[in-house]
């Protein structure tokens, strides 16, 4: 073993840690460095001893930013914000910062990020490794669409300015490309401006699946964001039965009168967190039965609803580590998206196929994508459907049952989610595999940087 | 980054000029108030006072000075090789008594201000596993509380922080360190304490009953353990 840098520099210290990602399944051990300075991360990435991958805030469900019995490499402390021109909204910024800094930063000033995920608490860097997606799909795209460029550090310690004309092979390999083309350590992204920290706009239950589409149809071109939580214990005439929520920034005007005076300080809303893992059998399958069925009983249709930007964004991050609440078993996430012409039939076949085997799943969000560029990067023109299971019996064999389903109707399944998928399956889900793989291969020839999740997956180039 | 936050303008010394200049970037773009970086060494005393007249000049006047360095350097080779021992002194004390002398002259003549210097709970005894490291932060505790007797009569506020171990790259992977605090908590209490005008703090405060009791420690148990 070989513990100092090809560049001479020296090793900073490391520390055996036991990590998980979100869904805390799986578990595995590696030696976790965490630089602070460029100069230590340098070190750490250009010394070849070890397979390395880079992780930001560890928000991926599953296995993406875990290296077993390898080293990983933590940039959150490298999180400095560097600059930032309030003319065209483009902050400069360290990998390390995450999207809940930038709200708190800029949502003062007027800004929020274009694209943001079901939670605030991710780096730059990972929502550029997992070209990231929100409710604002259909019309913004991914993460991925509002980075002008970012400095990438490969695995020789090299650093390459990456944008849509310099180095653009990398930049395309990298936005999506799960860390394995490089560490980034700077990015350039453009904010968007907003007059308020309110979203204006509709609630509406809708009684099943072609309800819905044609709910998600109806107001694709009147809001800029939009998502439905569905019912997937629901069978018969109500499968598919979902509560919709669109909405767009309010503008100034729009808001009631007393939140005009101070439009872009939204209180935030915090409920108490779960304070340990809640006992196994706290999420049965009827007691997330009775949630969900709960869940659609107590929403109202509301024509013009004005709500907070947290509680419509982010109403999970409200309950601090609410992924106790599976407990020590942990849980696997599973989104999936079907093209469009695919997408009513998919929806159909995989809620059946879950109201029949008896699991439900706690959290089931719906959304229509829009478009997407990208090797790698998951969203497609059509419909996503989010879930996530507790790990019990049997579990895996059924997800690989959904994947047949959605791989057959031309869909795929989302990386930063995934703990368990097939290389085989990812390989056909991934039609751009291969020129994401000739990219990473003259990035990174050695196959240098890797992951738990590159390795099940088998991404790495032969 | 907390006085940034009540529209303070600073001015940063560090060795490290890239790191400076991306962290005074870091406090200009959060907060909105201007922070300028400049290059300093602690070991490099010739250079203090101009670092003051610069930072006074940049500033366009001086309130006071937060005094934040300090290197464990390597405690190993500190023990054998007297020449590592002394830059670990100069580092943390020597270093340190030369800008502080400085400071305080500038501050005293001027009649208000603040002087807040950092120092660290491993001055409060020597230990067997870092003492070069410690005597340095112990002798610059007993500079500071004279300091702050003698400008008492004055409106200038000395304060001392004696920190415990906080989560930096200093104690990361760092077997045995105990009661590890995450850096933003330890900047609030700091903060807190300048504003409240304490003369010595312990960060965070469990850490003074802790040592009282490492301090009441016979020295001939004391040396046999393994702390």
């Amino acid at each position: 073993m070989n513990d100092s840098a090809s560049n001479g520099a020296k090793l900073p210290a490391s520390k055996r840690v036991a990590l998980a990602g979100w869904g805390r399944y799986p578990i595995c051990e590696s030696d976790v460095f965490r630089p602070e300075k460029f100069a230590d991360l340098a070190a750490v990435v250009s010394s070849n001893a070890h397979k390395l991958i880079a992780r930001g805030a560890g928000r991926a469900y599953g296995d993406a930013a875990l290296n077993a019995d390898s080293r990983v490499v933590d940039i959150q402390r490298l999180n400095r914000m560097l600059s930032f021109d309030p003319e065209s909204g483009i902050l400069q910024a360290e990998a390390g910062v995450t999207l809940d800094e930038i709200i708190r930063v800029f949502l003062p000033r007027g800004f929020f990020p274009a694209v943001v995920p079901g939670t605030r608490h991710v780096t730059l860097g990972g929502s550029i490794a997992s070209d990231i997606h929100g409710k604002s799909h259909h019309r913004e795209s991914s993460f991925g669409t509002h980075v002008l460029w970012f400095d990438l550090m490969l695995a020789s310690g090299e650093v390459r300015r990456c944008s849509r004309e310099e180095n653009s092979d990398l930049f395309w390999a990298t936005i999506g490309g799960m860390g394995l083309t490089g560490v980034i350590l700077e990015v350039a992204m453009r904010l968007r401006h907003v007059e308020s920290a309110y979203i204006k706009g509709e609630m509406k239950r809708v009684a099943n699946v072609d309800q819905a589409i044609e709910a998600f149809e109806r107001t694709d071109q009147l809001y800029g964001c939009s998502m439905a939580w569905i019912d997937c214990i629901a069978s018969g005439g109500s499968l598919g039965r979902s509560v919709l929520h669109v909405g767009d920034f309010a503008p100034r005007e729009a808001l009631p009168q007393k939140l005009r005076l101070e439009p872009l300080c939204a209180k935030e809303k915090t409920s108490p967190p779960v304070p340990f893992n809640l006992p196994n059998f706290a999420l049965n399958s009827l007691s997330m039965r009775a949630f969900n069925l709960a869940y659609y009983a107590i929403h109202r249709d509301h024509p013009d609803l004005v709500v907070p930007y947290d509680v419509f964004f982010f109403p999970l991050d409200s309950i601090h580590n609410w992924n106790r609440i599976y407990g020590t078993r942990g849980f696997v996430q599973y989104q999936c998206v079907w093209p469009l012409e695919e997408s009513r039939a998919g929806l159909i076949e995989t809620l059946e196929a879950i109201s029949g085997s008896g699991r439900a799943s706690f959290l089931a969000v719906l959304k229509k994508f829009g478009a997407q560029d990208g090797m790698l990067s998951f969203p497609m023109p059509g419909y996503t459907l989010a879930l996530d299971f507790p790990v019990t019996g049997g579990l895996l064999e059924f997800l690989d049952r959904l994947d047949a389903m959605v791989l057959k109707r031309g869909g795929r399944v989302y990386l930063a989610k995934d703990a368990r998928m097939r290389p085989d399956t990812f390989r056909a889900m991934y039609p751009k595999l291969d020129a994401w793989r000739a990219a990473k291969a003259q990035a990174d020839p050695n196959n240098h940087l890797s992951s738990t999740l590159s390795r099940r997956l088998q991404m790495d180039p032969a | 980054m907390k006085f940034a936050s009540i529209g303070a303008h600073l001015y940063l010394a560090a060795r490290d000029k890239t790191e400076n200049d991306r962290i005074a970037n870091d406090i200009s773009v959060r907060a909105g108030v201007s922070a300028m970086a400049g290059t300093f060494d602690a070991s490099d005393f010739a250079s203090h006072s101009e670092l003051i007249e610069r930072a006074t000049k940049e500033l366009g006047g001086l309130d006071g000075v937060v005094l934040c360095f300090g290197t464990l350097g390597d405690e190993d080779k500190a023990q054998v090789d007297a020449s590592e021992a002394l830059a670990t002194i100069h580092q943390n004390f020597t270093g340190a008594v030369s800008l502080l002398t400085i400071a305080a002259h500038k501050l005293e003549a001027q009649g208000t201000g603040f002087i807040v210097v950092i120092g660290s709970v491993a001055g409060d005894r020597g230990r067997k596993r870092n003492y070069v490291y410690g005597s340095a932060k112990g002798a610059l505790h007993l500079f500071v509380q004279g300091l702050r007797a003698r400008l008492s009569k004055t409106k200038v506020h000395v304060m001392t922080v004696i920190l415990g171990t906080v989560d930096t790259r200093m104690t990361w992977g760092r077997e045995g360190t105990m009661f590890v605090v995450p850096p933003e908590r330890a900047a609030d209490l700091i903060f807190e304490a300048w504003r409240k005008k304490r003369d010595v703090v312990y960060v965070p405060s469990f850490w003074r009953p802790i040592m009282a009791v490492v301090r009441a420690i016979p020295e001939r148990i004391f040396k046999h353990s393994s702390f």
